[in-house]
């Protein structure tokens, strides 16, 4: 082969690399949708958005309602987004305004560590350090519920809320700043009144990504909520979200029945509102990058 | 005076948060640090589970380990850095440009228990690999690929473009300029891009939980269409699953400081490869 064919043999190699992440895409999109639609061949479209009831391995009559599971899901969502939020913005706020050079260079390989461990030790912990804690703490009997995997989940969620936080936080002009102090605003007014409503759409993405990575967490919540699979009554009843109930009985069901097809269902709501999370963030950030 | 003690409590406010991010990670490493150490003897790390995993070691989990992440690297790294050099050295900005960006981003935002499910249709039973090594690999090659996208990328946006000009001026094809010039100046940091990829693949369980991975065995893997132990899964096992669950915790806690020891060693191959390079240019 000649250098000019094999020059224009791997333009097509890269070519078609380029083209396979939209392929893996629309192929993972395909393939639970197919499976996932095999499911309603047996379970009434209405009984599977409406009922809270689920229960697919029952002996007589199967109930396949996820009214409970995305009630479970939804909730420890808001609760871990309700204590990660202020905690990462507060600290990005200070690692972008305040933050000496010196804490900086700590606290930013802290914050990669910490994006790093893997979400399984997380559950771990959930289980024997903070469900026990939280047992004592309000005196339930055990602490697997849903205020424990909120609490994992805000602590996987702080990592992507504080940098990209702290990038859009950075990104704001300098004029900016000095306009406000020339106006007599020290450091605080000006973060508060200039920098962050400036930054908002780079935080509101943050904010977004932090909340597509916990709602498709696995393993922490699978640990760590208790795995009840019933409307929860309160921040301190076990539930069971949709990731966790994917990965409790996908291992058990036999191939190709309509539970293992319900799963798929599953899989396509977390596939659609996943995406649908991360094309916003993504519209929010190329707004923002144009301005 | 309104004004100071406003300030005052508001740095106080960020402070404190920056405070509690850190002693998430303060309590996680202290936590399995001093309690996990006591347990982790050569016997463990070199021995096969005993009794039902209540006794001896997990070396069987730290090979499934290797293995499985070695596959994922030989499925992914070629993929991933061809497509990266697609998007930085051959693609317009056209709309098609444009979907395959947004399509990388959405990959990586996919649940990694979607990856799982998306594993069990496609590869152990289209493909009929089976619950193997090979689809766990592959399954989790396919989770790690936008990550090596992204970070290939990145490095080969600060290859300068005066070196690809020389290399273009002196009769070189452009493929020739792209193996020769382009790869080899960005290679320290595609290679940490591929290690921060790879060490987030070795510590993930829900992609390889139907697709290959298996709580016992007695023995290594001996092709890529066995069942194999890892050992975030082990972890998930002895913490959830056993028999005798306050029996074997030192041993969770043991898996536990392991499966970390090989994440934070792999991050800091990473970063030490990346702090020199920032050193030479």
């Amino acid at each position: 082969m000649t250098r000019v064919q094999l020059n224009y043999v791997f333009k097509l190699f890269f070519r078609l690399a380029g083209y396979s992440a939209v392929f893996i895409l629309l192929g993972i999109f395909a393939m639970l949708l197919i499976n996932g639609a095999l499911a309603f061949r047996d379970i009434s479209l209405g009984e599977f958005f409406t009922s809270p009831i689920w229960s697919p391995s029952a002996f007589e009559q199967p109930q396949y309602g996820i009214l409970s599971l995305v009630v479970g899901s939804i909730l420890i969502t808001l609760l871990a987004m309700l204590i990660a939020v202020p905690i990462g913005v507060g600290a990005a706020a200070y690692l972008a305004e305040f933050a000496p050079k010196r804490v900086e260079n700590i606290v930013k390989p802290a914050i990669e560590m910490l994006a790093a461990i893997p979400s399984v030790t997380i559950g771990f912990l959930g289980i024997v350090l903070l469900g026990p804690f939280l047992a004592q703490l309000f005196g339930t009997t055990n602490g697997l519920n849903a205020l424990n995997g909120a609490i994992l989940l805000a602590v996987m969620a702080l990592p992507t809320i504080i940098s990209i936080s702290e990038d859009a936080i950075f990104a704001v002009p300098k004029s900016y700043k000095e306009a406000s102090y020339a106006l007599g605003a020290n450091k605080w007014e000006t973060l508060v009144n200039v920098t962050l409503p400036s930054s908002a759409s780079g935080i509101i993405a943050a904010i977004m990504l932090g909340m597509g990575r916990v709602i498709g967490e696995t393993m922490a919540v699978l640990m760590a909520t208790g795995n009840a699979a019933a409307m929860p009554e309160s921040i301190f009843s076990s539930v069971q979200p949709l990731t966790a109930t994917i990965a409790i009985e996908m291992g058990e069901v036999p191939y190709n029945t309509p539970h293992y097809y319900s799963l798929f269902a599953l899989g396509v709501i977390l596939f659609l509102i996943t995406l649908g999370i991360n094309l916003l963030a993504d519209r929010i950030t190329s707004g923002f990058q144009m301005k | 005076m309104k004004k100071r003690i406003q300030f005052a409590v508001g740095l106080a406010f960020i402070l404190l948060c920056t405070m509690l991010s850190l002693s998430a990670l303060g309590v996680i490493l202290f936590d399995i640090f001093a309690k996990g150490i006591t347990h982790l003897t050569t016997e463990f790390i070199f021995g096969f589970p005993k009794n039902g995993m209540t006794e001896g070691g997990i070396f069987p989990a730290i090979i499934g380990t290797t293995f499985v992440t070695l596959i994922t690297a030989i499925f992914s790294i070629p993929l991933g850095v061809a497509s990266a050099v697609y998007l930085n050295e051959y693609a317009g900005n056209t709309w098609l440009t444009r979907l395959i960006r947004t399509s990388i981003r959405n990959l990586a935002g996919v649940p990694s228990i979607v990856y799982g499910l998306f594993g069990v249709a496609l590869f152990v039973q289209a493909f009929q690999m089976g619950t193997s090594l090979l689809a766990s690999g592959m399954t989790l090659g396919l989770m790690s690929l936008p990550y090596i996208i992204t970070a290939t990328e990145e490095a080969l946006k600060t290859v300068p473009k005066g070196i690809k000009e020389g290399s273009t001026a002196l009769g070189a094809t452009k493929f020739e300029t792209i193996l020769l010039v382009i790869l080899p100046v960005a290679l320290p940091g595609i290679i940490t891009g591929i290690i921060l990829a790879l060490s987030r693949a070795a510590g993930e369980t829900a992609p390889i939980l139907f697709t290959g991975v298996f709580f016992y065995q007695r023995y290594l893997p001996t092709s890529v269409f066995d069942e194999f132990m890892a050992l975030p899964y082990h972890l998930f096992i002895l913490s959830t699953q056993h028999h005798d669950i306050e029996g074997v915790r030192p041993l969770a806690y043991s898996t536990a400081l392991l499966l970390l020891i090989l994440v934070f060693a792999l991050n800091l191959v990473a970063f030490y490869i990346r702090a020199r390079y920032r050193q030479q240019t």
